[in-house]
Formats: C-alpha cells, structure tokens, sequence
C-alpha cells in the first residue's frame, strides 16, 4: 500500500505579476467573464468529513448559515474569495464555507486537502514584492511604487519610482536599490538598503524663476518589513538622499516613508 | 501410421526434456519448491494491483481582484461642477480589507470671477482638464443583505476608504488626500455596483492665498471580480 498523496491545491493566478499584466487587459477579460462559460466547467469535488459543513449566504463571518451538509457528501468548489470558498452541494444550492472548515474536507481518493496557506514562510522567501508608499521628503510629499526581487532570503534587488510633490516644485525620482535584511524569519524584519539614481524637479507654475533640473541621487537607509496577513506585509523606511546637483555644494534630503506591500 | 507414431515419440520426447512446472511434480520427481517469500503481511490474503488514479484535480478560481469602472459629478473647489469618470482596481486581503487604486478625469468650469470679470481667464482650457489618481485603503464597515421581494438577497457592503494620490489641476500635479464612502450591491457572486461619495482634498494657491480645496466627487461604478 503505498502513502495517500497529500495534494496541495494550488489556487490558479499565484503568479501576481501575471496579474497585473491581467488588468491591462481588464476590457478583455471582461469580455471573457460575460460571454457564456465555453470551456466544460469543472470544479474540484471534495467529500465532507467534519459532521456538517455550514453554507454562508456570503463571504464573510456574519453573513446567516442556510444550510448544511452532511457528512460524507460531495460538494463542489467553485471559487475562493479571500478565506471564503463558494461550494455548490449536490442538490444545487450554492453558498459560501470558510477555510477552516474546508481543510477539513477529503479528496475524492480519501487523502486529506491542504489548501495553500501563505504564511510567515513565504514571507521570508517569496521572490518577488510590490508595493505603495507615502511620506516626507524633505518637507515635500512623496507617493513612491516599488517593485523587489529576493536574489535570496536576505539579499533583495528593488526598483522605486517616485512623484514628489512640494509646496514649491514637483517632481520625479528613480532608483535602483539593494536591500539586506540580516533576520528574514523575523515578523518585524529590520532591512539595510543602498541605491543610486536620478531625480528630476520642476518649479511649481506660480513660481515664476526656477528650470527644469536633473540630478543624480544616492542614498542609505533603513527600516522594518511588518508580515500582517496573508501575502500583505506593511513597511517603514528612512532614507538620507544626497543629490549630487551642478552647483558647488550637494544637496542632502532626508525621507520618511509608511506604506504597503504584497510579497508572491 | 508412421506420422501418428512419430507424433507421439515427439510428445513423449518434449514432455521428458521440459521439465516444465506442470509436469515436473506430476509424478514426485523434482525438488519441492518452496513458495517463494510473501512480501504481504500474514493477514494479508489479495494484493490489489491496481494502479492509482491519477486525478487531475482542476484549480480552484482565486477572485481576489475587483475591477471596474465609474460615472459621476465631481464638483471642484471654485470651478464647478462637471462630469468625471474613471477606473478601479482593487484587491481584496481578507473580508475586511481591501486596498484600491483609482484614477480619473474631470474639468473644471469658470470660477466666479472669471465670469463676473468678463473675458479674464485664470487658468488656459487644458488646464482645466482634472486628472488624478489614488491610492487607498478601505475597509467594509459593515457587510449585509438587501432583499427585493420574497425570493430575492443580495450581498452588500458599506465600505469606508482613505487614501492619497496625487491631483494634476491648474498646471500642477497637487498632493491629494481623499476620503470617502461607498456601497458595494452584488448583482451575482463576481459583479457588483457601487455607489462612492468621496472628498479629494489638496493646497492650491491660485486664487491668491494658499488653501485647501475640497472636491467633493460622486459616482456609480460596475466592477467584476476576477
């Protein structure tokens, strides 16, 4: 007799670049989730083995229980919202089932399910991560977008790019970062990063003098990665720039960033 | 006769030099062979050889994502009221939080002076074209069910967001906070309507001392999880 094969159910668009690739195409897909399902529709079937499974009328804890099935009968997974599951049971009725209770069903050759969890660990490997910050940059506001690749848990490689808005210019700023993080299994994860680039600043329209200026830039920081939820983690960071400007002296700035980011 | 004779000389003959299993032990000669080793456990009695399914279990779909679009009036501090319009992409992180970028377009009308003074203008035509875009956080406040009639529930969602992004107006791009609060209706499981009332709020000095401008922007939307 050999082992039961242990399954885990890969939920289909992991990749999340993919995704976003997917919503240049936003027109299309609609297109595609309207026109009648072509394609045969076939649903990963699993067998109740808690006493009952309890069928939500919506994704959410407090949305009312409908109905229920029982053990032993075979439900079919439709779709997964957040850690919520849409099944449809064998007399039609569709309803939604949280996770906990779904790690509790079978497959079909009896071995148990488990549904890919995304957790700490991936936290600390996950290769790739996007995210949105905001803060302080020298007194100006900055909105920045930042895409990382993990060489290994500890090295990572990010590109920002920033649109700097002050009370007396705008302005644009793009770098290139390498990031070390000395404890990657840590929930809070403390990082060193290092990057170089170039910043581009114009004069507000009110402002009469003043000329389009670019400049090169590098800079030193620190911060913390902050696991939360899921693939959802939060980051704060401070960075001094120094911006090597055409004048006699350099300018240095300093930043202060809060934001988001998701790890896949 | 003599072809039935070497027939059964031949039989004979093969049956002796065989030594096959069936004949071997028919008369006591040959060695008695042990069963060869059961590999099964004694209780064991039948090996099923049968080779294990190979279920190609199909995917389950992920809809996390919510895109769409909207239409609505958004009136901008000074320059009127106009139509504006534009798209959303959300993720949704758990049932509660979701995160959603926006971005959109309006146009500015004629502030009162400009009217009252004639033919003076503040600002050129193209500069009165608002475009913006906005980085939120939401969270649905509270999650419910609406019914039409007897035999009909749909899922809504009060969901209130808060976020910043940045304005291009006037000739500038301005530093926008907005706030707001919207009503998610599910038509089916993946599309929904929305209701958005939402406040853009930025500094802008052109008419004079710098203030903070609210525009206040209210849109229906349809949006398809994915």
């Amino acid at each position: 007799m050999s082992e039961p094969s242990i399954t885990t159910i890969h939920s289909t668009p992991q990749p999340t670049k993919s995704r976003w690739l997917g919503c240049l195409v936003a027109f299309v897909l609609q297109i595609y989730l309207t026109a009648p399902a072509a394609a045969a529709d076939e649903y990963r079937t699993v067998t109740v083995a808690d006493p009952y499974l309890e069928m939500h009328t919506g994704p959410g804890r407090g949305y009312p229980i409908f109905n229920v099935v029982d053990r032993g009968e075979n439900v079919e997974v439709l779709k997964q919202r957040t850690e919520w599951y849409l099944v449809r049971s064998i007399n039609g009725k569709e309803g939604w089932v949280e996770r906990a209770q779904m790690e509790l069903t079978l497959q079909r050759d009896g071995s148990p399910i488990i549904f890919d969890d995304v957790g700490l660990e991936q936290f600390t490997n996950a290769k790739w991560e996007l995210g949105v910050l905001a803060g302080d940059f020298g007194g100006a506001n900055i909105v920045s977008l930042y895409g990382g690749y993990s060489l290994n848990p500890n090295v990572s490689v990010e590109l920002w790019g920033s649109q700097i808005l002050g009370n007396f210019s705008n302005g644009w700023m793009g770098s290139i970062n390498v990031v070390h993080e000395p404890f990657p299994e840590w929930r809070v994860s403390p990082f060193f990063t290092l990057g170089a680039g170039a910043i581009h600043t114009k004069p507000k329209s009110t402002i009469i003098q003043g000329e389009d200026r670019t400049d090169q830039i590098g800079h030193v920081g620190g911060g913390f990665r902050i696991y939360t939820t899921r693939r959802f983690l939060l980051r704060a960071e401070y960075k001094s720039y120094v911006v090597f400007t055409s004048r006699d002296e350099n300018e240095e700035v300093e930043e202060w960033k809060v934001g988001f980011a998701f790890f896949f | 006769m003599e072809s039935r004779l070497r027939v059964l000389f031949l039989v004979v003959a093969i049956v002796g030099l065989s030594g096959c299993a069936a004949t071997k032990n028919l008369f006591g000669f040959g060695r008695e062979e042990a069963p060869p080793p059961s590999a099964e456990p004694p209780g064991q009695v039948v090996d099923p050889q049968v080779e294990r399914r190979e279920i190609k279990e199909p995917a389950i779909d992920r809809e996390d994502f919510e895109i769409g679009g909207y239409v609505g009036i958004m009136s901008i501090e000074d320059f009127g009221s106009n139509v504006s319009y534009g798209v959303r992409l959300a993720y949704h992180i758990t049932e509660g939080f979701f995160v959603e970028g926006t971005a959109g377009q309006s146009k500015g009308g004629l502030t009162s002076f400009e009217v009252l003074s004639g033919g003076a203008r503040l600002i050129t035509d193209s500069e009165r074209t608002m475009t913006y875009y906005n980085l939120n956080l939401g969270y649905n406040i509270l999650p419910g069910e609406v019914f039409l009639g007897e035999g009909r529930a749909y899922n809504t969602n009060l969901y209130v967001i808060a976020g910043l992004g940045s304005t291009r107006f006037a000739g500038d791009d301005r530093f926008t906070v907005n706030v707001g609060a919207g009503y998610r209706f599910l038509l089916t499981d993946s599309v929904a309507l929305h209701l958005d009332f939402r406040d853009h709020l930025f500094d802008i000095d052109l008419l004079g001392e710098e203030k903070t401008a609210h525009n206040l922007e209210g849109h229906l939307g349809v949006t398809v999880f994915f």
